[in-house]
């Protein structure tokens, strides 16, 4: 009796972490069965790059729930700076000049994100819902409504390329999880990321400049939205003023899927790189079988749904009733 | 309500060969505990040996391995706290569980709310209530204020409160005084002692042994997990007591090696926090220990966080070596070589989803980082170094620090300031729930950080600790410094009338 007990929380445990690897090992067993052309080389391979766009989103986005925080805006924000690149482009300027601007505008924007979230104490969620608005108003006015052609090859390479026989926007996702690994496992700043989302009081008390801390989160979580806004205009030949709509809403799929909490402190990115696979997945099977895309969303959903409940399940064990009351009472607060 | 009635030997619950196992930490080991009706029942043992385990396993908070429960002679499966609470057995928690920003009176009949038709709910009838019970706790404070503009010690009375204002039979008060002043332990024994007469069985968790002597009729005694004994507190001395707890005879509490020098290093001047602290002015020598006294609310807290540059608003000089700097942020702080130990574990020391390693290194990144990457082998080095020095007991130093025990959480705040190397350590409350062996360590490191030269700044509510751990000691009054004593000739006597107001003190 006593053995099996000490055996059982280690098993959840590891349920806990390997879950969703789990569910997406199932995901794929059952859409090899229900298409054969499942798992052919190239279906695989179209699966991996449609799913680096939202995999390089959501590893920004862990950076920030992990913080404790929210971005609404990253949608947005591919959409102008790709635009602006484009536009810049468009002038005369080089590939090499269409790609810096199309980061910075997006580290620009981002910062301007962290600052007023930082220095001016207001909500996340706020201020990003602000320049989701504002960004995508730009991008509309900027770009008249109109696609921006791009013509220059070898940013065009961004979208299209192959290094061997692999896409580049591939190895450019599998570059920013190797980075995001070493991000969360080395550097300080990874380190104050967790430790902002545990408890920003504490942090400011042990002499932490949160501020700065959380304008470097969200700066970065700007520039790898500008790097998608280069990635997705390659793509696409041209950059859309409709370009990255609700981008965000998959991202932060995926880090919930990946095991990220929403109240700060809790997660890794290695769980957001299986939740958007399992979301690219999900895609495909239904893309296979000819499913409207109306379906795949409530699909979608479900599935979100259906695994957070999964994770409030396993997180549940031996609170008591008034530490539920609270818990739940803080994140209210904390959203 | 009338008493439900004992068994026939006059035993409410019966506890039988308890045991919880956590993943590495066996908490209990076959534990029997056996609780009468009427009874002061304490629950002693070292940071870690399973008193709160045992406490949440009767109140439904955690559920056993093996063993058995019965209560009034029936055998009973207590699954979850509704359970226990249908048992009419409650729980004071060592940590708060108070909604912060719900008002006083809802967080005492939290429970109640949701039980009502409509969910319409008398907020009069509450308030009558919830006056009363805080009124016989001494607290005069409106049950509308929100739990989060209270001071620690209130928050625990309120959490007194709240488990005071429902029937019960047995009450489970886990560490209930470590945040309380002396008038207010003393209105909490009052109550426990009605409580008693009234054939309500009290659980009395504490680390202070002289309270357990005072109010507790019989005496369990636990370590590592295991019951070392049960029996009537008449026949225990505090030795004895400390011996089994510890397992070993514990001699001197306090050391002093030190010899402060005549050099002062730290001058405060006119330091004032608008509400809080007026114009207080302190000085401390290099390898002197300054406590810092008065009741609650006198400013201690608040003015040791002005100097940390964690109070708004503050104004007034701060000196260091006779050179003035500007601290207008912690940050600002330690660069100047200044560590706050604060009060509160949870809201301001630990980051609780971290492992105790993190927590240790937190407030000093750059010696365990180069160029802004973290030096694992190092950073592991130092914690166990810390773990080792302060006999903190976790499984290792990954662990989650919110699964350590409440007094090895505060030797991780304690190892993270110490890790900061100050050179002024200002510490709020630093033995706060740790037990007598830690505390007695706690009063060695302060001695020897002394005999190394540092200024140590201590607030604390306890005059006998004040008065065996200082050098000199300035006693507050509501704001304002009201004494500055020589901690070798004053007696708790002269600093309880300072503290109240009784004389004003005029300069040197
Ligand atoms: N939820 C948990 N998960 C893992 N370990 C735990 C958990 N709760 C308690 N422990 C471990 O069980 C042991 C007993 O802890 P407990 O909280 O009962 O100690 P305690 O006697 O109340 O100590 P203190 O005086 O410090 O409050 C400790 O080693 C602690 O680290
Ligand atoms: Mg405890």
């Amino acid at each position: 009796m006593k053995a099996i007990r000490q055996a059982g929380r280690p098993r959840q445990e590891l349920f806990r972490r390997y879950g969703m690897l789990l569910v997406l090992v199932v995901m794929v067993f059952l859409a090899s069965m229900l298409s054969d052309r499942f798992l052919t080389a190239s279906n695989l391979l179209n699966v991996t790059r449609q799913v680096t766009i939202n995999a390089i989103l959501a590893a920004g986005m862990t950076i920030v729930i992990i913080s404790g925080g929210i971005d609404l805006s990253i949608g947005s924000v591919v959409a102008i700076s790709g635009a602006l690149g484009a536009g810049l482009m468009a002038t005369g300027a080089g590939w090499a000049a269409g790609v810096l601007v199309t980061l910075l505008v997006g580290l620009a924007l981002g910062i301007t994100n962290g600052l007023f979230i930082a220095y001016g104490q207001l909500p996340p969620f706020i201020v990003t819902l602000a320049t989701m608005a504002l960004a995508r108003g730009f991008t509309q006015v900027y770009t008249g409504g109109r696609a921006i052609t791009v013509t220059s090859q070898t940013f065009q390479w961004f979208g299209h390329g192959y290094v061997g026989s692999i896409p580049v926007p591939v190895i450019i996702m599998i570059i920013i999880y190797i980075l995001g690994y070493f991000f969360f496992k080395r550097t300080k700043l990874g380190r104050l990321v967790y430790a902002v989302g545990g408890n920003e009081h504490a942090c400011r008390m042990a002499g932490i400049r949160v501020n700065r801390v959380k304008v470097a989160i969200y700066g970065i979580n700007g520039l790898l939205a500008g790097l998608v806004g280069v990635i997705l205009t390659a793509r696409l030949f041209s950059a859309q003023p409709t370009a990255g709509v609700a981008y965000e809403m998959d991202a932060i799929a995926a880090v919930i899927l990946g095991g990220t909490s929403l109240s700060g402190g809790r997660g890794n990115i290695g769980g957001t790189i299986v939740g958007a696979l399992i979301i690219g997945v999900l895609g495909n099977v239904f893309n296979l079988m000819d499913v409207s895309p109306f379906y795949q969303d409530v699909a979608k959903g479900l599935v979100i749904l259906v695994a957070v409940l999964l994770d409030r399940l396993l997180h549940a064990g031996g609170g008591s009733l008034r530490r539920g009351v609270s818990s739940g009472a803080d994140q209210a607060k904390s959203a | 309500m009338a008493k439900k009635l004992p068994d026939a030997d006059g035993y409410v619950v019966r506890m039988k060969g308890i045991t919880k196992a956590f993943p590495g930490v066996l908490a209990l080991d076959g534990v029997d505990f056996q609780i009468k009706a009427g009874e002061v029942h304490a629950l002693i043992g070292e940071n870690g040996a399973g008193k709160s385990t045992l406490s949440k396993i009767l109140t439904g908070v955690y559920t056993k391995d093996a063993g058995e429960i019965e209560v009034r002679g029936q055998s009973v499966e207590i699954q979850n706290p509704l359970d226990a609470q249908r048992l009419g057995i409650r729980i004071i928690h060592q940590e708060f569980n108070l909604i912060s920003h719900m008002s006083i009176m809802e967080n005492m009949f939290l429970e109640t709310l949701g039980h009502k038709p409509w969910g319409l709910v008398s907020y009069l009838e509450m308030r009558k209530k919830a006056k009363e019970v805080l009124e016989s706790l001494g607290l005069d404070v409106s049950p509308d204020r929100l739990v989060r503009e209270l001071s620690v010690g209130e928050q625990q009375t309120v959490e007194i409160a709240a488990a005071l204002s429902k029937d019960a039979d047995v009450i489970i008060m886990d560490e209930p005084t470590a945040a309380l002043t002396d008038a207010e332990v003393e209105r909490l024994f009052e109550i426990i002692n009605r409580l008693r007469s009234q054939g309500t069985a009290i659980v009395y968790i504490s680390h202070k042994l002289e309270e357990i002597m005072a109010i507790a009729d019989r005496a369990t005694i636990l370590r590592d997990g295991r019951l070392i004994a049960t029996k009537p507190i008449s026949e225990l001395t505090r030795d004895q007591i400390v011996h089994m707890m510890v397992g070993r005879p514990l001699h001197n509490m306090y050391v002093r090696s030190r010899t402060p020098s005549q050099e002062v290093v730290l001058e405060v001047e006119n330091l004032s926090v608008p509400g809080k602290v007026k114009e207080a002015s302190i000085i401390a020598r290099k390898g002197e220990v300054v406590g810092l006294t008065g009741l609650m609310g006198a400013g201690q807290h608040s003015l040791l966080r002005a100097i940390f540059g964690a109070e708004p608003g503050t104004t007034g000089t701060i000196r260091l070596r006779g050179r003035e700097v500007t601290i207008t942020s912690p940050w600002d702080a330690i660069r100047s070589g200044i560590g706050l130990l604060t009060e509160n574990r949870k809201e301001e020391g630990l980051i609780l989803p971290l492992s105790v390693m993190f927590n240790i290194s937190l407030a000093s990144m750059e010696k365990v980082t180069n160029m802004g990457i973290i030096d694992h082998k190092q950073e592991r080095r130092q914690a166990v170094d810390y773990l080792e020095q302060l006999d903190i007991r976790t499984p290792s130093v990954d662990q989650q620090v919110e699964y350590l025990s409440g007094g090895n959480q505060q030797k991780v705040v304690l190892a993270k300031w110490l890790a900061t190397e100050p050179e002024i350590i200002l510490m709020s409350e630093p033995t706060r729930g740790i037990d007598v062996g830690a505390k007695a360590e706690v009063y060695r490191l302060i001695d020897e950080l002394a005999a190394q030269g540092k200024v140590v700044v201590v607030v604390s509510s306890e005059l006998p600790e004040v008065i065996n751990l200082s050098d000199r000691i300035y006693v507050m009054h509501e704001g304002r410094i009201a004494a500055e004593l020589d901690a070798a000739q004053t007696t708790q006597e002269e600093i309880g009338m300072y503290g109240t107001g009784g004389k004003y003190y005029e300069g040197n």
